[in-house]
């Protein structure tokens, strides 16, 4: 199959699958450059991790095609399975074999030259030389996943894919694990994470937000935002959270939310919301108008998808 | 009541589990009525209409009597002449017959003469319980037989003591020792539960802590994984065979009097054969509760319908034929056949190729079910 586009890591079109009557992902399209870092965000049971899946090679799409690394997602699953480094959710190593034994398990299976090296140099990358011997099930969370993401980028591969890393692992390690994912980036590796922590969405290059099945936004951060069409007005001071009740049942204000001691409220009509904001001018709240943040995009672009899949 | 509510929260998430859990579910209603149906309906411990075939060196009324009397008496179901002792004797090792009956030469004009001629029967005792009541009856039957013809000038003969003097040959088993029988055996037993259950909870474990995703996303094809999660539990059970080899020689003194290489082809097919059936079964079962279930869901029947517990003649022909489906029925064959009889590879070879045929179908099922997919 001709390589039409050598720049893309990832492209493809049309990709869908169902479970039963449940569409999960319906007709994705991802067109992600070689050498970024992209986040792929979206709500629990969106679609993210099947997407994942079918982009290597773990399942099979009911329709859509394309490629991933240049290979043909449906018929050349060996080639990208064995260019393509994919990190589980869940800690899927082998919780009863030691470290190493599952370093050197790997490196087996991808028929890896100087296994015994590579594998040294990695527990003494990871610093876990001196424990090569513990059961990689004794291991913290943190550390299970630090030594997921060393086996599946001991192959060196081209591409990373990582389901969650973060997820449940404290922020330290959440730091010094976007260390590491940059740090294999700026060698040319492309990765593709999925995430649900907006400020990691923010260590991306682009980001990619899949709701309910559907790819509701691709860009950069600030593209992303900037196209919302979302409007954020923001109200300071004391009492602001007795307002909150008042202003979620209003037209104008499509979410309302307090964070940062301030409350959040956005729409897509601009008009309605200043109405909104002159009517609720109480003494001691200010309110300003401010671009909105990711979060409060990400949590619009949910309901809008929400309103298309129930009209559907 | 509190404690009740609580009883009543407790039994109805119960409840609920059950009906989730369909193979369970359906396992506690189908292993009653299997049971019911293999103990109530197969299972016969006074086997009749078993094979025997008859060596005439004398061919008479007389003869015809004793023909048609071991006929009706339903213990014996006459399949056949054969033309010399030999092929009396090699029926008996391949297990084609249960019994040979020799008619020597000259038994009509002795029996007439009243000399009490010898009958022989040579029996298959290497199951003594399948052998033992035909052959407690064989002297009642000759003796009812004969009475018919023993009329007029003979009927004296059919008074006193028996006219005719039957000679039993207890092959292969001679004194009746039934851990003869029981040991060999054993080895089919004991390797059918171990390989089927090993293999399907090894490869359930990988789906259940998902592990599967990962192996799943390594570049292994499946026959390379089924190969490579196979081949350790054959070398299990190289060991429980020697194990059982060796305590069935040295401890019961079962005697080996056949080829080592033959009974190791056997051995191997078998475990093969099981294997597959394990690997089946970890395709189909999503936990290893499941997995352990199917197995003993696959030992039940294997057990009960080989001829391990009990004679495999003595079960209805439907019985036989679910019976021939299971590698353990061909395995036992082999095992004592090699063992206690000696029988050489083309006594053999009818129960070496349905554990063939049996492997591969088994093996076709397994590659076809395996997902190289989490689909």
């Amino acid at each position: 199959m001709p390589d039409i586009a050598p720049d893309l890591a990832i492209d493809v079109r049309g990709l869908t699958k169902s479970y039963g009557k449940l569409k999960v992902v319906n007709a994705v399209d991802i067109r992600m450059p070689r050498g970024q870092v992209w986040g792929f965000l979206g709500p629990n049971g969106s679609g993210k991790t099947t997407t994942i899946r079918m982009l290597c090679g773990l399942l099979k799409p009911d329709a859509g095609d394309g490629t991933c690394l240049g290979y043909d997602i449906l018929k050349q699953s060996r080639e990208i399975k064995n260019q393509v480094g994919y990190m589980t959710q869940k800690f899927s190593y082998w919780e009863d074999l030691s470290i190493r034994e599952n370093l050197e398990f790997v490196a087996n299976l991808y028929d890896l030259k100087n296994k015994k090296q590579i594998v040294d140099k990695t527990l003494e990358t990871l610093g876990l030389s001196s424990r090569q011997k513990q059961l990689a099930g004794t291991l913290s969370g943190g550390w299970k996943q630090r030594l997921a993401l060393a086996a599946c980028t001991l192959h060196n591969p081209k591409m990373l894919m990582l389901d969650e890393p973060t997820a449940g692992v404290d922020p330290q390690a959440r730091r010094d694990f976007w260390d590491q994912i940059h740090r294999l980036s700026s060698e040319g590796m492309t990765v593709l994470v999925s995430t649900h922590y907006m400020d990691e969405a923010e260590r991306c290059d682009q980001i990619a937000y899949i709701a309910y099945g559907n790819l509701m936004a691709q860009g950069r951060v600030e593209d992303i935002i900037d196209r919302s069409g979302l409007y954020t007005f923001v109200a300071e001071g004391t009492g602001v959270r007795d307002l909150m009740e008042s202003l979620r049942s209003q037209p104008g204000a499509d979410h309302v939310a307090y964070f940062g001691n301030a409350l959040h409220v956005s729409g897509g009509d601009l008009e309605a919301l200043k109405r909104l904001v002159a009517a609720h001018q109480v003494s001691g709240i200010k309110w300003r108008q401010e671009r909105p943040n990711l979060e409060d995009v990400f949590i619009h672009l949910m309901r809008q998808s929400k309103d298309n899949s129930v009209a559907v | 009541m509190s404690a009740w509510r609580r009883i009543g929260a407790i039994l109805t998430k119960e409840f609920i589990q059950m009906r989730r859990d369909r193979l369970t579910s359906a396992i506690m209603i189908i292993m009653p009525i299997m049971q019911l149906i293999l103990f109530g309906f197969a299972i016969n411990s006074d086997p009749r209409h078993l094979p025997t075939l008859l060596y005439l060196e004398d061919r008479s009324a007389v003869v015809r009597s004793l023909k048609a009397g071991l006929q009706n008496s339903s213990y014996f179901d006459i399949k056949g002449e054969v033309q010399s002792a030999d092929a009396g004797t090699k029926a008996l090792q391949s297990g084609e017959a249960a019994f040979v009956v020799t008619v020597p030469a000259g038994f009509t004009r002795n029996l007439l003469r009243g000399d009490h001629p010898q009958l022989l029967i040579e029996a298959d005792a290497s199951d003594p319980s399948a052998a033992s009541n035909a052959v407690a009856m064989i002297q009642q039957i000759t003796a009812s037989a004969l009475i018919q013809d023993l009329k007029g000038e003979w009927a004296a003969l059919a008074q006193g003591p028996p006219p005719v003097d039957i000679v039993i040959h207890r092959m292969y088993n001679p004194e009746g020792i039934s851990q003869y029988n029981i040991v060999p055996g054993l080895l089919g037993v004991i390797l059918t539960m171990t390989m089927v259950m090993i293999t399907s909870i090894a490869m359930t474990r990988e789906t259940e802590r998902g592990n599967m995703e990962n192996l799943l996303a390594m570049p292994a094809r499946p026959w390379e994984v089924m190969a490579g999660k196979i081949i350790p539990y054959i070398g299990v059970g190289i060991v429980q065979t020697a194990i059982v080899l060796l305590a069935s020689t040295f401890v019961f003194g079962v005697p080996f009097l056949g080829s080592v290489w033959l009974l190791s082809l056997g051995v191997g097919l078998f475990i093969i054969a099981n294997l597959a059936v394990g690997f089946t079964f970890s395709t189909v079962a999503r936990s290893q509760m499941q997995a352990m279930q199917m197995t003993f869901f696959f030992f039940l029947p294997s057990i009960m319908l080989s001829g391990f517990m009990f004679p495999f003649r003595g079960m209805p022909a439907w019985a036989q034929w679910i019976g021939q489906v299971f590698p353990l029925t061909h395995f036992l064959r082999v095992v004592r056949g090699v063992m206690l009889k000696g029988s050489d590879f083309a006594a053999m070879w009818p129960n070496i190729w349905p554990m063939l045929i049996f492997i591969a179908v088994a093996t076709a099922v397994a590659m076809l079910r395996y997902r190289s997919t989490l689909d």
